[in-house]
């Protein structure tokens, strides 16, 4: 299969070992994988602090780049949850019908990359290999908006020689929200506090997500305390293997 | 138009308002058990009514279909409750409201009111008016009793003392109600409110409520409550005087059928509540002979025109949402400077009042959506927030501010290939003053709310797309040299395909 | 009074064009997908009846029609109550003898009161009564009884009984009078009747 990449502006700049250990997997599962070097920014950020307006140029911009695309894998599952639940709205709001046709032929096939793996490519097993005592923490737009449920624990319960221990309150916001956590910084540090206590309390080595941007914030808190304890995101554990250990 | 909602013109921004209540530890135990209590609760009777999302889709679409035909149903309403025999007036705002009760409760020549718990009538802020001309109410719910006795405010929509624990609550109700001697164990507490009550309730010879639902069908209102005061308000006195906003007719006495189902469940997490009252205008022999229904727009009708959020006017009140708020756990009620706080709040207050005073609540929010999950009648409130947040921006657009400049600068660097990889490689090197010993400890501006508590990795020295690139190059050069194979393993697992 | 009848009109108006450019919508058309009918047998519904009364602190006793004055008898006995007052058009073959029975005057004193009720839901362990609102509050115990046929399984199926009753006075009791405003305790009885009893008559 053509798996056309939408690594996501952060991911891209922040993060490009999750975003060659996605190109990894694919490939490693027998798939080819695109990555149109035009796209940008899913305009979430924008369109989640009020500015639609100039989100509006961003939809249109994805789909522009990814409307032919057999399948769109986005390994964040706040993006995917952004092109799913908002930009048939936003179309819609133009009352351009070409664009709105065009977003609406495109979402069936706009996957996060745990859907991908198991809903679209039948997987739980991808043979991966991660020798760490792991928790994982659901994010929210994976939780509510894309209702991923067990899916990413179903990846990682197959995973081999990787100890899962649960994670309390796994349902809680870790209290990143975006723009939340500068605009209310002290809230946000409260519910983060809430959260590492939490991890902590697993005695995890890594805790890991399928978005970067809550695991950028949960990292952030626990390493000013030293805390000891990574995080990871899905792809890279995914992406492990006996063979290929330490990529 | 003048619009009150309860303090909010003089409350500060969300996230100072926030800030001492973090620290006040006594507060946050007590809001974290009483919310921990409730949820867990809520999902156990949730979990085992197998239809809760049918109820939830019919209590959605019972309420939509309300709103788009509110004149007719508030008209029926009105004509069937006045053929029972009670008296429907009309309140445009918090003003009218208050002028209309005052002249009710003086031409019965009264000095004093029971009352039974009414969020619109905080919202209208009732009971400063009412003292102001001499005339005393009672709340008569316990907490709002504590609140009143304590001269505090309300942190939840259902349980409004929550913030408060048992020693607090003995301290508040010795001083007030002049008592010498008396326990801390809750069942103290409330014998002591009984006993302070029951007095009140025989003499009072006017009650005053608020509404659960008002039925078009039959011109009858129904009020949920737990501890019998309000049975005590609706039933003894002479006088009642209801008041309620005008989204809370609902069409036929049959659609209680949906709600009393979903409101105890997600107010409190019982199957049902202890006493549902009914009663359509006025009954011989039984309860006031004199009752007086107030339908109050105070901002509702211009919600109502707004058509993304005028799914707000949905709520029927049950505060499940705040239970589930991560952001309302951490603060309570108090930060959100208005009666109607948490998730549910951070929307109708910016609405229902002037958006200049409350423009920071739709950013207290991390857009987690517990909120839409638990909501009875599918408010989808992170949609409405953003929307919000959407009208904010456009009315500050004028005044130049640099978060607005930032999100403009934002939105041109993605709009092209070039200008978002020259931003990358600026990025890059423009980080630098800011990176000690491999970590962003301290950020500028707005940015430094984020390295106060929390580290920051510096962009790595190649971006993925860069990477991306080389990768690329070196494929097509093998592939320019003889005899190399460069796919990989093709095909490998394509029977695998869902 | 000021005069609300521009109000009236004006509020009716924003309303109007609130919902001007809204299509219209059918009463009828609204789905209810929800459980509107009994799924169990009689005899579970009564079990479950009884089991949510429990859960609520109440206390149920099981009786027949030639039992009840003894079922009655027998209830007031284990309260030590030596009077009570009874709701109008309770039927006075049901009731023991040698029980003081009290006047409405006396409600505010009475050790407790006797009724009967239109429908009982099991699914929520809840009896509702039409009327009789004072006598079923005031007094520190009340007494309820409850003919089988009187329980259906589901809310809604309560709701098709009572649409007659629809604008009656109707009061929903499930359990004591209770509150759970201090720290979330479950507290009996902080206004309305400390004690429910329950008499489930087979019929």
């Amino acid at each position: 299969m053509r798996i056309s990449l939408f690594i996501t502006c952060y991911n891209d700049t922040l993060f490009p070992e999750t975003g060659q250990a996605v190109v990894r997997l694919l490939e490693r599962l027998g798939h080819q994988v695109d990555f149109p070097l035009e796209q940008t920014c899913c305009g979430q950020m924008h369109y989640n602090t009020g500015y639609q307006q100039e989100a509006m140029p961003l939809m249109r911009r994805f789909v522009e780049i990814f409307c032919n695309a057999e399948v769109i894998c986005v390994p964040s599952s706040s993006c995917a949850a952004m092109v799913r639940d908002h930009y048939p709205k936003m179309a819609e709001s133009t009352g351009d019908t070409a664009l709105i046709q065009a977003v609406n032929n495109l979402l069936p096939r706009v996957y996060e990359l745990a859907e991908l793996l198991v809903h679209k490519l039948g997987l739980e097993d991808v043979g991966a290999y991660y020798p760490h005592r792991v928790t994982y923490h659901a994010s929210c737009h994976s939780l509510r908006s894309l209702h991923l449920g067990d899916l990413p624990l179903r990846l990682l319960r197959k995973v081999r020689g990787l100890d899962l221990v649960e994670l309390q309150d796994v349902d809680q916001c870790c209290g990143f929200g975006g723009t939340f956590a500068v605009k209310m910084g002290d809230v946000s540090a409260a519910m983060l506090a809430d959260k590492i206590r939490c991890v902590e309390d697993t005695r995890a080595e890594v805790c890991t997500a399928v978005d970067n941007s809550c695991l950028m914030h949960i990292f952030g808190g626990l390493h000013r305390l030293r805390a000891g304890v990574r995080t990871v995101h899905l792809a890279e554990i995914l992406a492990s293997s006996e063979e290929g250990a330490g990529q | 138009m003048s619009i009150r909602v309860g303090q909010a013109a003089e409350a500060p921004p969300f996230q100072k308002a926030a800030l001492p209540l973090l620290d006040d530890t006594q507060l946050r135990k007590n809001v974290r058990h009483a919310t921990n209590v409730i949820t867990r609760k809520r999902a156990a009777v949730v979990g085992e009514q197998h239809d809760w999302q049918q109820l939830r889709a019919s209590a959605s679409a019972i309420k939509e279909h309300t709103l788009r035909h509110l004149d007719r149903y508030l008209e029926q309403f009105e004509k069937n409750c006045t053929a029972a025999g009670g008296h429907v007036h009309w309140a445009a705002d918090a003003d009218e409201a208050n002028r209309i009760i005052l002249d009710l409760i003086q031409q019965q020549g009264g000095k004093e009111i029971i009352k039974v718990k009414t969020m619109t009538s905080d919202e209208i802020s009732l009971n400063p008016a009412l003292e102001a001309a001499g005339i005393h109410p009672h709340e008569t719910d316990l907490a709002d009793m504590i609140i009143q006795l304590g001269r505090d405010k309300p942190s939840h929509i259902v349980v409004p003392a929550l913030h408060k624990n048992r020693q607090q609550v003995r301290e508040i109700f010795m001083r007030e109600m002049g008592l010498n001697e008396l326990g801390d164990r809750p069942e103290d507490l409330t014998t002591a409110a009984r006993n302070y009550l029951r007095e009140k309730f025989l003499r009072v010879k006017i009650g005053f409520s608020g509404a659960n639902y008002l039925i078009a069908e039959t011109g009858g209102v129904c009020v949920v409550e737990s501890e019998g005061n309000g049975r005590m308000c609706l039933t003894l006195p002479e006088t009642l005087i209801t008041i309620a906003g005008i989204e809370k007719v609902i069409p036929t006495f049959r659609d209680l059928e949906v709600f009393l189902q979903l409101l105890p469940r997600s107010a409190t997490g019982e199957r049902m509540n202890p006493y549902n009252s009914l009663w359509t205008g006025v009954h011989k022999g039984e309860g006031p002979q004199n009752f007086h229904v107030i339908l109050l727009d105070n901002g509702r009708t211009r919600i109502l025109s707004d058509q993304e959020s005028r799914q707000t006017l949905r709520c029927i009140r049950c505060g499940a949402c705040q239970n589930a708020c991560p952001v309302y756990r951490q603060t309570s009620g108090l930060a959100y400077g208005s009666i109607y706080a948490g998730p549910i709040g951070a929307i109708l207050t910016p609405q229902l009042f002037d958006m200049q005073h409350a423009q920071t609540l739709p950013y207290a929010s991390s857009l987690c959506g517990a909120c839409y999950e638990v909501c009875p009648v599918k408010i989808n409130i992170p949609e409405v927030l953003i929307h919000l947040r959407g009208r904010v921006v456009r009315e500050q657009q004028s005044s130049a501010n640099l978060e607005a400049i930032g999100m403009k600068v934002m939105s041109r660097i993605f709009s092209s290939r070039r200008t978002f990889e020259s931003a990358q490689r600026l990025g890059r090197l423009g980080q630098w003053p800011f990176v000690s010993e491999g970590w962003v400890k301290h950020l500028p501006g707005m940015l430094g709310n984020w390295t106060e508590v929390r580290d920051l990795r510096p962009m790595p020295a190649q971006t993925f797309r860069t990477w991306w690139k080389n990768r690329q190059k070196q494929k097509l050069k093998l592939e320019d040299s003889p005899g190399t194979q460069v796919s990989q393993k093709p095909g490998l697992k394509e029977n695998h395909h869902a | 009074m000021p005069d609300t009848t521009n109000t009236r009109e004006a509020i009716l108006h924003r309303i109007r064009t609130a919902n001007a450019d809204a299509p219209s919508s059918d009463y009828a058309l609204i789905e209810r997908a929800y459980q509107q009918s009994a799924s169990m047998d009689r005899a579970e519904i009564l079990k479950t009846f009884a089991d949510r009364l429990h859960e609520y602190d109440a206390h149920v006793t099981e009786a027949t029609q030639q039992t009840v004055p003894a079922a009655i008898a027998e209830v007031l006995r284990r309260n030590h109550q030596h009077s009570a007052i009874v709701a109008d058009g309770f039927p006075p073959s049901s009731l023991p003898e040698g029980v003081h029975w009290q006047q409405e005057s006396e409600l505010n004193t009475a050790e407790g009161a006797i009724s009967g009720c239109e429908v009982a839901i099991a699914h929520t362990g809840t009896i509702i009564i039409k009327g009789s609102r004072r006598i079923t509050l005031l007094p520190e115990r009340l007494l309820c009884v409850v003919y089988a046929s009187q329980v259906v399984e589901t809310v809604p199926e309560a709701f098709a009984r009572l649409q007659p009753l629809a604008a009656e006075p109707l009061t929903f009791i499930s359990g004591p009078s209770a509150t759970a405003d201090i720290e979330m305790t479950r507290i009996r009885g902080v206004h309305g009747p400390r004690f429910l009893d329950v008499i489930l008559l087979q019929d």
